[in-house]
């Protein structure tokens, strides 16, 4: 047990991530911790969703399933897995079946380089971003496959006004993130880098978040990439692809029970991980707010409290929302969970207000709460914003976003030369 | 690569094709990672298999290949087939007789740091000229296909 907890401790002191320091045990522990973190972000998500949606349109969502609706997702997700496997009549199986897995397969295999921490990656490539933006374009190939093995109209046109969607959108996105690689090639040992613990480590080392350089260009490159990721993911206001009302649910109509889970699955990872990108490209990714203005002992302690803060803010709710519930014999059993609920919660804030825990959470928690931060606007926009016709969307992406982007990858180049000490 | 590249040409079903043509890029993606070139590797999976194979599956899902499916495959050239292949072959068997002394003996051994940097410093330092001719190449294409697709110009 002693050596158990000393090999621990031998790692948690290193400085590298598993990859580079080659440790197969601790990649493994990473892979899993991400691949469990994201199914309980996509579970989260979903109940979010409808929740904050629902909020927005003055109503309230689901409440009966569990104490305000909590264990819906849940409910949704068995549902899922006990539903028939229908396969159409002339589909395609080898295509029909491989269609959702290369989608999940693009979307989960990104989470390899994200960087929760200097050291809390699964492995940190030189080419991180780059690899990041290949892999999630093989997602193309899954939506395309998938309307084209349901050998039916809706998913087929579906399909294709996806892909060419996605295509055209990755040119925007890529633009943008180029404009953020020039500017880490700033930073005081002169070179750039496409790794993306580098490319935080370069934000930290040049004291400002890139979405504050070269004011306004940093933040015309940051909207150019946060427009493009929602156009990219098919979400509001860019989902006529998958909207229900325009295609009947596009390119996953022919698609039940776990299949369609799949392409849910990957939908939400998906959003997850281009929001990691900009979270790691702009918005300084695992730092946290002023490193540099408020710096020193005493606030570094004061904002390592935030973990634990958030916590117990959100049990305090839970005890709230408690003391609000109607008072009525058949809801007992949705009052004692929802107190169970905030207990639980409380006690992960106390977890997380400890000293050796509160030290080493920190870049964890600023990056999650930035990425939750991007989630919001996402379910925002799908509350706020009309769908694009599709022929609005194709000519925002190449007629507006692309010169945009191009502008943007020039003046930033040009300032950059004109002024390297700003 | 091989089984992808065998069943591009073996599947009847044109989509079939395509999907083995990207499980042989994404392989030759790997090949590049062996030989300590990131980049282009990265490259490679944007832009290839990304990209390209996308619109090639869109043109083959816009075409009609229903009538392709059931014609019957024919061989009637395999002599010259043979022939060829066993020609490629010694030419291959040729190359590596007589070109072993030329690469070193062990595995390369270059560190995988500086691969972007150095594309970089080559591409747009020495071979400046020639991507710009490259480029020039891309927008004739580009401006050919407009017009080809355009009903009045």
């Amino acid at each position: 047990m002693n050596a158990i907890l000393q090999y621990i401790e031998s790692y948690l002191s290193s400085d590298k991530t598993p990859g580079a320091a080659g440790n197969l045990f601790w990649m493994l522990v990473y892979i899993l911790l991400v691949f469990v973190g994201l199914s309980v972000s996509v579970i989260a998500m979903n109940w979010l969703e409808r929740k904050i949606l629902a909020h927005m349109q003055v109503r309230l969502g689901p409440m009966r399933v569990g104490p305000h609706g909590l264990l819906q997702p849940f409910a949704d997700a068995l549902k899922l897995l006990l539903k028939e496997d229908i396969m159409p009549a002339e589909a395609d199986a080898v295509i029909f079946w491989c269609a959702p897995f290369m989608v999940v397969l693009a979307a989960f295999i990104v989470f390899i380089v994200v960087p929760f921490g200097p050291t809390h990656a699964v492995t940190d490539m030189n080419i991180g971003i780059l690899f990041m933006l290949g892999v999630s374009s093989l997602s193309v190939l899954g939506i395309v496959m998938a309307g084209w093995a349901s050998n039916s109209h809706y998913p087929l046109i579906g399909a294709l006004r996806s892909g060419a969607q996605m295509v055209s959108y990755e040119v925007a996105m890529g633009l943008a993130v180029v404009s953020a690689i020039l500017m880490t090639s700033l930073n005081p040992s002169g070179t750039g880098t496409l790794s993306m613990i580098g490319i935080v480590q370069a934000q930290q080392a040049q004291h400002t978040w890139f979405v504050f350089k070269f004011f306004p260009l940093g933040l015309i490159a940051f909207f150019i990439f946060a427009v493009a990721m929602v156009a990219e993911t098919n979400r509001a206001p860019f989902d006529l692809a998958e909207a229900e009302s325009e295609l009947t649910a596009g390119f996953h109509t022919e698609y039940s029970g776990f299949r369609w889970s799949l392409f849910f699955l990957a939908e939400y990872s998906a959003m997850i991980a281009v929001s990691s990108i900009a979270v790691t490209l702009w918005l300084g990714g695992w730092l946290r707010p002023f490193p540099n203005m408020l710096s020193g002992a005493t606030w570094d302690q004061i904002f390592s409290l935030a973990p634990g803060a958030a916590f117990l803010f959100l049990a305090a709710m839970c005890f709230f929302n408690v003391l609000r519930m109607p008072k009525l014999p058949y809801f007992r059993i949705q009052t004692i969970g929802l107190a169970g609920f905030g207990v639980v919660l409380g006690l992960i804030g106390l977890v997380l207000l400890l000293p050796p825990v509160r030290v080493r959470i920190q870049d964890i928690f600023w990056f999650s709460a930035k990425v939750a931060a991007f989630m919001y606007l996402y379910i925002w926009y799908r509350g706020t914003f009309p769908r694009y016709r599709f022929d609005q969307l194709m000519r925002m992406g190449w007629k507006v976003l692309l010169p945009m982007g191009l502008g943007v990858v020039l003046l930033t180049a040009g300032v950059a030369l004109a002024l390297p000490n700003l | 690569m091989l089984i992808g590249g065998v069943l591009v040409i073996t599947r009847k079903n044109a989509v079939h094709s395509a999907l083995a043509l990207i499980i042989t890029l994404l392989a030759q993606a790997a090949i590049y990672l062996m030989l300590y070139a990131p980049f282009v590797a990265g490259v490679q999976i944007i832009l290839y298999a990304g990209g390209i194979m996308v619109l090639f599956l869109f043109v083959i899902m816009l075409v009609n290949i229903d009538r392709a499916l059931k014609e019957r495959q024919f061989n009637s050239q395999w002599l010259a087939g043979i022939i060829a292949a066993t020609v490629l072959g010694g030419l291959f068997i040729g190359v590596y007789s007589k070109g072993r002394d030329i690469f070193p003996d062990r595995a390369l051994t270059v560190i995988e740091d500086g691969n972007t940097q150095k594309i970089a410093t080559l591409l747009y330092g020495q071979y400046m000229f020639t991507f710009e001719i490259a480029s020039l190449l891309l927008l004739v294409a580009i401006i050919g296909a407009v017009v080809m697709a355009k009903k009045r110009i």
